[in-house]
């Protein structure tokens, strides 16, 4: 690791400390909230017994405090740790490279169905990212919307969404 | 030995052709899944789940299951060949399984491996078959704070045996467990925490974390990672496989202390993974050549693949007799169950013996078949891997958005999807630990009503869990694993000073 935090302070785009820090009080909101839901249920006893918020007001509770320690061992203690690298600038471009289309392919299913955009989705993430010829990536994504279709929609009768905006496939028989 | 005569009924049941071959089939789809990065176990089974509702539920666990073996077997190929673990618990294997591979010695290797397995799996299948219906009929007897406390040991034994920040663990673990409580309340019947979401009525699955967590996450690690699979050449010939099964009795003992701790860290669900550490670092202590361990030693393959075997068998059993399962894929599994109208724990025995006695008979003939099917189709196999990862990645990203909808055929749990597996990366990164979590998503609901009947039993009061010999001693168990992070200290730091 000693190459790493030589250079980590130019390539880095955030340090496992922040990181750290960042989380515990994402936690800490998130307990908050659950911890206000709860209450508003009733957190208490009731006549017949535990009301419902009860259980969730302790769990939220507990997620208080553990990650109040999370957060004290992140700021005071790791204080001379943060020359370490969460991720770096490449490995990030990458991370983003997959998680960006990721969404919007997922948007995609949601407006026009998940054939259409498996197909364009694995295709572009080929021709892209993999350098591969247009025929090749063409031939791959249709075989895999094609499985798909056969597999779940035909075989197991399974439905797999077709579009909320626009069904592409429709004029083929796809419903 | 009704055990005995309960087995040759279960075998009766798993025998009938469609059942072999789709053992057949799940062994093979679990080695793939194994293979693949981003796939595995559990999310591979969550995928696959949905596709089983129309089947009869003896056979759908049959395949399940299988694909559950073999995925445990797929892990050690990618470890030898590619010194890439496909699967977590297959870390420890890389340490003598890709020397061994680079000395020209993989086909050794391999079968060393695989066969460990099966040995460990078999181990652990035989303590399944008389110990599971013991623990069955003993649990019968529990009530709901015997429950809770055991509820408690499961969780507090993360916390206890987990090597990274407790706090973190339990961070990660209540997290689970709030996730769980959103939507319908089981016993009020009131809507909670959905804040007038309608999405949210219906709570957070367990199988949509499950293939977010491991699928989506894990594709966006081995992204940062930027893997390139340079890998030994595979194939293994029948001369090698029997000079390597001549040579594997001398490692008898190797052997049978890694079934040992693989077993009890599969019931108590330490998992898989820290069983094959803990496996090879105890072969790599007692061992005459330990100080060779890491240049290609078959006892640092044999004992990291028959603990994890074990472990990984063995964690059906509290999913089968307590209805408590001991790894993220046994909880998969409990899910499906639950699916199919199967209710766990310990009257599945009483009410289900076919069932029961069916799943348990075709662990020995999957893993069986397992063992078959990779001794002979190794070379297939590692010809995936060569497949380049900008293919694999947004292949293994749409099915799992197929996995991810057709669980109840809602879009907002793709969403739900990404999310987790942002979550997933984030959580991995910085050492918050995953399965705790999913199996609070899994538990929390049974968790909770167990513990409100208790509370309603004693009218409030926290002196239930101590109330008699049985759910005292669970408890105090539990709180001794709890604290042990903290007891560890003071003992190390008391030696320090002597």
């Amino acid at each position: 690791m000693s190459e790493h935090s030589n250079n980590s302070n130019q390539d880095s785009v955030i340090s496992v400390r922040a990181m750290d820090i960042i989380t515990a009080i994402l936690f800490l909101v998130f307990s908050l909230v659950v911890m206000v839901g709860s209450i508003k249920l009733g957190a208490s006893w009731g006549s017949d017994g535990p009301e419902a918020g009860y259980f969730p007001f302790y769990i939220s509770l507990i997620i208080l405090l553990s990650s109040t320690v999370t957060l004290y061992q992140a700021v005071i203690v790791n204080k001379k740790k943060k020359t370490e690298s969460f991720v770096d600038k490449e490995p990030f471009k990458q991370v983003i490279a997959v998680l960006f289309p990721a969404i919007v392919f997922v948007l995609g299913v949601q407006l026009i169905g998940i054939y259409v955009s498996s197909a364009l989705y694995i295709a572009i993430f080929m021709v892209w990212l993999g350098k591969y010829r247009i025929w090749k990536a063409v031939a791959v994504s249709i075989g895999v919307s094609v499985a798909l279709y056969l597999m779940f929609e035909f075989w197991f009768q399974v439905p797999l969404p077709h579009g909320s905006w626009i069904n592409p496939l429709e004029f083929i028989g796809v419903r | 030995m009704e055990e005995i005569n309960a087995l040759f009924g279960g075998f009766a049941v798993a025998m009938t052709p469609f059942n072999l071959l789709l053992m057949i089939v799940g062994v093979t789809l679990g080695v793939i899944i194994g293979v693949l990065p981003g796939l595995g176990g559990a999310n591979g089974i969550a995928i696959l789940l949905p596709l089983t509702f129309t089947m009869p539920p003896t056979s759908a666990i049959i395949m399940l299951s299988c694909i559950y073996w073999g995925a445990l077997f797929g892990g050690a190929i990618t470890s030898i060949l590619f010194n890439i673990p496909g699967e977590p618990w297959s870390v420890a294997t890389t340490f003598d399984g890709y020397p061994m591979a680079r000395n020209g010695k993989a086909g050794e290797a391999l079968t060393g491996a695989f066969t460990s397995s099966f040995v460990g799996a078999f181990f652990a299948i035989v303590m399944i078959t008389f110990l599971a219906p013991l623990v069955a009929k003993f649990a019968l007897q529990f009530g709901p704070p015997e429950f809770f406390s055991v509820y408690l040991l499961t969780f507090c034994s993360f916390v206890g045996m987990n090597k990274g920040s407790p706090f973190k663990t339990i961070s990660a673990m209540m997290l689970g467990f709030a996730l769980a409580t959103v939507g319908m309340d089981t016993v009020t019947g009131q809507l909670r925490l959905t804040f007038g979401n309608p999405e949210l009525m219906r709570g957070f699955d367990f199988l949509i974390a499950v293939i977010g967590l491991f699928g989506i996450g894990e594709i966006l690690l081995s992204m940062e990672e930027g893997l390139a699979f340079k890998g030994a050449a595979a194939k293994i010939r029948a001369k090698v496989v029997w000079e390597t099964w001549k040579q594997l009795p001398k490692y008898w003992a190797t052997s049978l202390r890694s079934c040992l701790i693989g077993c009890w860290m599969g019931i108590t669900p330490g998992g898989a993974t820290p069983a094959s550490f803990m496996a090879y670092g105890v072969a790599k202590r007692v061992s005459k050549d330990g100080d060779k361990f890491g240049t290609g030693k078959m006892e640092g393959i044999v004992a990291p693949e028959t603990a994890a075997h074990a472990a990984g068998t063995a964690a059906l059993l509290p999913m089968l007799s307590l209805g408590i399962p001991g790894s993220p894929t046994a909880a998969v599994l409990l899910g499906g169950l639950l699916i199919w109208g199967l209710q766990p724990g310990p009257l599945l025995f009483v009410e289900k013996p076919d069932f029961v006695w069916g799943l348990i008979a075709s662990m020995y003939l999957g893993n069986l078949a397992g063992l078959f099917v990779v001794l002979t189709c190794v070379p297939l196999f590692a010809s995936i891997l060569r497949i380049p990862f900008s293919i694999i990645a947004p292949v293994i990203i749409v099915i799992c958005a197929v996995g991810a909808y057709t669980v109840h055929n809602a879009m907002f749990d793709v969403w739900l999807m990404l999310g987790f597996g942002v979550l997933g990366y984030l959580f991995k990164k910085l050492d918050y630990p995953m399965a705790p979590m999913v199996l609070a998503l899994v538990l929390g609901d049974r968790a909770e009503d167990s513990f409100r009947q208790s509370m309603l039993f004693s009218q409030g009061s926290l002196d239930i869990f101590f109330s008699n010999y049985l759910v005292g001693s669970i408890t105090s168990l539990a709180l001794l694993l709890l604290f042990w992070p903290i007891i560890s200290k003071v003992i190390g730091k008391k030696k320090v000073a002597a």
